[in-house]
């Protein structure tokens, strides 16, 4: 059996406010192999920031046994804390520094050695493409390049479990993918990643696991493969000019049903796994018979399928 | 390395930082010297002639050595309004949380801020004494006088420094952090720092006479003019080494459980 990098069973965090007790995180379980990335995913207020705040020492939890980097959360912060880095939502670098001093600043609290220290920062500047920059401050930087040195200060030390809470929100495109590339030259290094994100691509760009979380609760775990098989498999939309079309080529084909969002009712899904060669069978059958669809789409089941359809389930077991 | 050690590296390097900080940022230093030296020419072009007859003559000369401890004091509780608002926008910033997810040791933050501006202060301390010296301020205080002036004035320099970082942390906002230190600024003026405190009505002359701010300034008059101290050296060291702990300790309480 592998060594677990975070192992949480029943952790539980609520809030008091004006409104009474809010429960953010209600009995989440997380077991995160050495050495993967795993990734927390989850609309705006599921709770993703709150569980990283919680594992990486920032808040305590109310209820529920923690295990990070093999110490135990509540007894041994300390030891936890040398054992990960966090990079989180919001940058978190000293603007008024330069690129350069943040990493040195960082060197020196991870009790390296000048020199030690000196060579992590010149090399990180070199790897996250910062040496234009090093010597301006950080406050001058655009928001990727502040995302990638925020990154780097987190490497200083070299931490084997990387937080990392929502690392490309905000980021252009490009930015995006360089994160990820950074990402993935990480775990291959042996780094744990744990990623919390809201972009279901990225989750399923990156993470070995990843997990839904939706009001603090998690409702569905697996790869992401797996995940796409918790729901209906693909299909074709085929949309008709009139009634009369749909109905001729539902005898034609034999199987599907009426899109019931389509208000018209004049769409026919039917199912497929979208290859060409179903799609070229499906049109010969049709023009066979002479019918002419108005629009064809093919939909494969993805991650966003996944989530609508789980919380969508969720919003009426509580309705 | 120890424990203790690694604290002390901790403490040095969060000083360093504070330091650049201050450097890159040097608005803030340069209000620290300008808002006293403004007040000290007010206080005696303006009032000075005046108030230096009531001092039981010598007029505006004589003025100029009564009031300088005053406007000392008043410069490091305008410089508490700046440390405050540094602190409240630092928590504000993810750095910090940064901090408290490292394993270093967790007062290294706010010493780095306390230790920072009480350097910057006696620096701009310094400038405001060398700015008295040319309007006429001529103190008479030996080596060992100015030392002990030097040594009060770190102290209390210190302690409102714990008070206004501990200040800042309490505020929600830097907005709210710039009015919390705001009382600190009149104690010099209902204490004796422009006046004896004999002139006055005998409520405001019972609370001057017993607030922290009246013992410092005596004692600092004592040392640089030469006028009788009597135990206000005792108690002026006993009120800065308290406000100095209940701070630190009220500071460092907050930081933890944020």
């Amino acid at each position: 059996m592998t060594n677990l990098a975070i192992a949480a069973t029943g952790l539980r965090k609520s809030y008091r406010d004006k409104n009474g007790e809010k429960v953010v995180l209600d009995g989440v379980d997380l077991a995160v192999p050495e050495g993967t990335i795993f990734s927390l995913l989850g609309p705006n207020g599921a709770g993703k920031t709150t569980t990283v705040q919680i594992l990486s020492t920032l808040i305590g939890a109310d209820g529920g046994t923690v295990q990070v980097a093999g110490h135990d959360l509540a007894r041994q912060p300390d030891d936890v804390r040398g054992a990960i880095g966090v990079t989180g939502q919001y940058s978190a670098v000293d603007k008024l520094l330069t690129g350069e001093e943040n990493l040195l600043l960082m060197a020196d609290l991870k009790h390296l050695s000048r020199k030690d220290g000196k060579r992590k920062a010149a090399e990180l500047l070199e790897r996250f493409d910062l040496v234009d920059a090093a010597r301006k401050p950080a406050g001058t930087y655009s928001g990727g390049m502040q995302r990638r040195l925020d990154l780097a200060m987190t490497l200083v030390g070299d931490p084997r479990l990387i937080f990392l809470d929502e690392p490309t929100t905000g980021l252009d495109p490009r930015s995006r993918r360089s994160m990820w590339q950074i990402v993935r030259e990480l775990v291959a290094s042996g780094v744990t990643i744990f990623l919390t994100t809201q972009y279901l691509e990225e989750a399923d760009q990156l993470a070995d696991r990843i997990a839904l979380l939706d009001h603090g609760r998690l409702i569905a775990e697996g790869t992401a493969d797996e995940l796409k098989r918790l729901i209906p498999g693909g299909h074709v939309s085929l949309r008709f000019a009139d009634d009369n079309a749909l109905k001729n080529a539902l005898g034609v084909l034999g199987r599907g049903f009426v899109d019931p969002s389509d208000d018209d009712r004049l769409t026919l899904q039917v199912p497929s796994d979208g290859d060409v060669a179903s799609l070229r069978e499906l049109l010969t059958q049709l023009d066979a018979a002479g019918i002419e669809p108005a629009h064809l789409s093919v939909h494969t089941p993805d991650l966003d399928d996944v989530f609508l359809t789980l919380t969508g389930q969720k919003q009426e077991i509580t309705r | 390395m120890s424990t203790l050690t690694l604290a002390m590296r901790d403490n040095s390097t969060m000083v360093r930082r504070q330091l650049k900080r201050l450097l890159r940022y040097p608005s803030m230093t340069v209000q620290l010297v300008a808002t006293p030296v403004i007040i000290l020419i007010v206080f005696v072009y303006v009032f000075g002639g005046t108030l230096g007859e009531g001092l039981g003559g010598g007029g505006r000369d004589a003025y100029v050595n009564y009031v300088v401890p005053g406007i000392l004091l008043m410069a490091v509780a305008t410089a508490a309004t700046g440390t405050a608002v540094m602190v409240a926008t630092d928590m504000t910033e993810g750095i910090i949380a940064r901090f408290r997810t490292m394993r270093i040791s967790r007062a290294s933050v706010l010493t780095g801020h306390v230790v920072g501006s009480v350097i910057q202060q006696l620096l701009g301390m310094a400038a405001v004494i060398g700015i008295a010296f040319a309007l006429g301020f001529r103190p008479n205080a030996t080596a060992i006088e100015w030392l002990a002036a030097t040594a009060l004035l770190t102290l209390f320099v210190a302690a409102i420094t714990w008070l206004a970082v501990a200040l800042g942390m309490k505020s929600p906002t830097p907005e709210a952090a710039s009015n919390a230190p705001m009382p600190l600024i009149l104690l010099p003026f209902l204490g004796s720092g422009f006046v004896p405190t004999d002139s006055m009505p005998t409520v405001l002359r019972w609370f001057a006479e017993y607030q922290p701010f009246t013992p410092v300034m005596e004692t600092l008059r004592g040392l640089l003019m030469g006028t009788p101290i009597g135990n206000s050296g005792a108690i002026a060291t006993a009120w800065c080494t308290g406000i100095a702990l209940v701070s630190y300790l009220w500071a460092k309480n907050t930081f933890n459980k944020a």
